[in-house]
């Protein structure tokens, strides 16, 4: 996959990658996946997104190749590879928090290293391809279990650890009221991650009706089609007993669709970063002294975020990249013990050389799409 | 009730989530929880056997933000910066730091040269950009873009709207100009010499 220019990409032909440090591996990708945040490359949000650049972050492969200094993995080895590229020593690794390493992208120390997310986080090609180059072998991927298929390693690599992660920052106690805007993939995980929280009830916000039916049957949520409602926010405040949810979780970022106004400044016209409709919505719709947890992505120019409504309402707000080795072991009990189904959202299984017509459908969410998967001709 | 210090009730009860949702509550304790505390030291160093890093070899002249004290020990290498987009990133990673809005506004800048340096390269090769082709838009047809949009009381179907726009509105304008520049071309060239006059079809 080559990006080609704001809603273009296409199949073509590039070197196999080549290792560049000696702790670098070489994957054969058999899977990987279109994840919501790729959205905002392909409509031209992210500064430094260059034409030639392969995306792709979601991705589980083969170990094709390795470096003369990697020592915990073997060609041939199945592999899920985190969507952060990160170092394990700096000062942010060695506390763990790995989406923040400070040795990997040369071109922001404001955001780590991300395959496939242009040279704003370190120009590395991601996996949206045949063959990948996977930095730090030794210490981004794992070894898939063999107890589990390439399509919830997949998974993993970015959409449920991100989902889960949200949830945790959100500091549900129980009985919480939880509300999440986005029942996109992220959305979706994050709702379903909320129960095993602890939450006592969770709320879905979206206005597609089959994402939202997704988030009845998959995250056992109650919903609501925003589009329905004059104000959704006073409607939340009706349900809530006019007290308002005692966690949000944004789980839309920077391309929402709530506002025509805000739509056409930012994704648009690029006059701001984003419109940040959902996280505002958040703001607004939670009980005063609560916690939103935004796990939609944001760039890095400037959006029109209520600011002063979160002061005045005493809000925690927390945010980051999911540092996504961290949540694995846990995880893993998770999706063992049958909690969480990951592949259970996959909706489209698109080979690679139809990567445009995979990019269009998941952007203007045609034909029910949920979570398309990609997979390499090679596989 | 809000208005009063009493917390307005669940419809159901933990008990009940427990037996309705499977995994509920795995992760009440918030010690079982991966990311809390925010900041745990990792022993383990997932894997890491080094302090420092080894360094990538540099070749060529990697640009970097001003906020690193050096350039950071592994980078990608992919889509060096060329032509007169390379020359505005260059120029934004060496003049401006993170926190300058010219510096992304420079970037942002940067990648609509850098499309329209490629797309008019891309005439010079044996693949040109093809906007229908790159776009996926035939999809519409195949993927039911009428019946995943009529009414479904979706909100981004207005703003969609501007999407062919957009996309296909620089390529029409393009297209007009070449056009308009080839015709003023062939009817200079259909011109008679400088002493003549104008030739004019007999009827």
């Amino acid at each position: 996959m080559v990006y080609r220019g704001p809603y273009k990409v296409r199949a073509e032909e590039k070197d196999i990658p080549a290792i560049e440090h000696p702790n670098d591996a070489i994957v054969r990708v058999a899977l990987a996946a279109i994840c919501g945040s790729d959205l905002h490359l392909y409509h031209g949000m992210m500064p430094d997104t260059r034409v030639g650049m392969t995306f792709g972050h979601e991705f589980v492969g083969v170990v094709e190749d390795v470096g003369p200094d990697v020592r915990n993995l073997e060609r041939g080895d199945r592999v899920m590879v985190p969507f952060n590229i990160f170092c394990g020593t700096c000062w942010y690794c060695a506390r763990g928090l790995y989406s923040n390493c400070h040795n990997v992208n040369p071109n922001a120390t404001a955001v780590g290293g991300i395959y496939g997310y242009s040279n704003t986080t370190g120009g590395y090609d991601g996996g949206q391809a045949e063959y990948v180059r996977v930095p730090f072998a030794d210490v981004g991927p794992s070894v898939i279990p063999d107890w589990m298929d390439d399509e919830d390693a997949v998974l993993l690599t970015d959409a449920l650890a991100t989902g889960y992660f949200g949830a945790q920052l959100g500091d549900i106690v129980e009985g919480d009221v939880v509300v999440v805007f986005g029942a996109g993939p992220v959305g979706l995980y994050a709702a379903k991650s909320a129960w095993l929280m602890g939450a006592g009830r969770v709320i879905v916000i979206d206005h597609l009706e089959y994402r939202l039916a997704k988030a009845r049957t998959f995250a056992h949520a109650e919903t609501y089609n925003f589009t329905e409602y004059d104000d959704i926010v006073v409607h939340l405040k009706k349900i809530t007993d006019h007290l308002g949810a005692d966690v949000a979780i944004d789980a839309v970022g920077a391309e929402a669709d709530g506002n025509l106004i805000q739509h056409v400044t930012s994704a648009k016209l690029k006059l701001q970063g984003g419109s940040p409709v959902a996280l505002n919505w958040a703001i607004d719709s939670v009980r005063k002294g609560a916690t939103i947890s935004v796990m939609g992505a944001y760039g890095p120019i400037f959006s029109a975020v209520k600011f002063g409504d979160a002061f005045n309402k005493g809000l925690t707000l927390r945010m980051n990249q999911c540092p996504v080795k961290r949540q694995w072991p846990r995880l893993f009990e998770h999706v063992r013990n049958g909690y969480l189904k990951p592949s259970d959202i996959v909706t489209h299984r698109i080979p690679l050389e139809h990567i445009a017509e995979g990019y269009h459908i998941f952007s203007a969410k045609l034909d029910g799409c949920i979570k398309p998967l990609i997979v390499a001709s090679s596989s | 009730m809000t208005y009063t210090s009493k917390r307005p009730p669940l419809t159901e009860s933990s008990d009940q989530l427990r037996a309705r949702i499977p995994g509920w509550g795995a992760d009440l304790d918030p010690k079982d929880r991966p990311s809390v505390p925010k900041l745990r030291w990792q022993e383990d160093r997932t894997g890491a056997h080094w302090e420092f890093p080894e360094r990538q070899p540099e070749r060529g002249r990697r640009e970097r933000s001003i906020e690193h004290k050096f350039l950071t020990p592994v980078f990608g290498t992919s889509c060096p910066p060329r032509g007169l987009s390379g020359v505005l990133r260059r120029l934004s990673y060496r003049k401006y730091s993170e926190g300058r809005a010219a510096h992304w506004l420079l970037l942002l800048a940067a990648d609509r040269v850098d499309a329209w340096e490629h797309h008019a390269r891309s005439f010079l090769t044996l693949r040109p950009d093809n906007p229908i082709t790159e776009t996926g838009v035939l999809s519409e047809f195949s993927r039911h873009g009428v019946s995943s949009r009529l009414g479904k009381k979706r909100a981004d179907v207005k703003h969609q709207m501007l999407d062919p726009v957009i996309v296909a509105g620089p390529w029409v304008a393009v297209g007009g100009l070449v056009f308009g520049t080839v015709r003023k071309v062939l009817r200079r060239s259909d011109a008679p010499g400088p002493r003549g006059a104008r030739r004019r079809r007999s009827s």
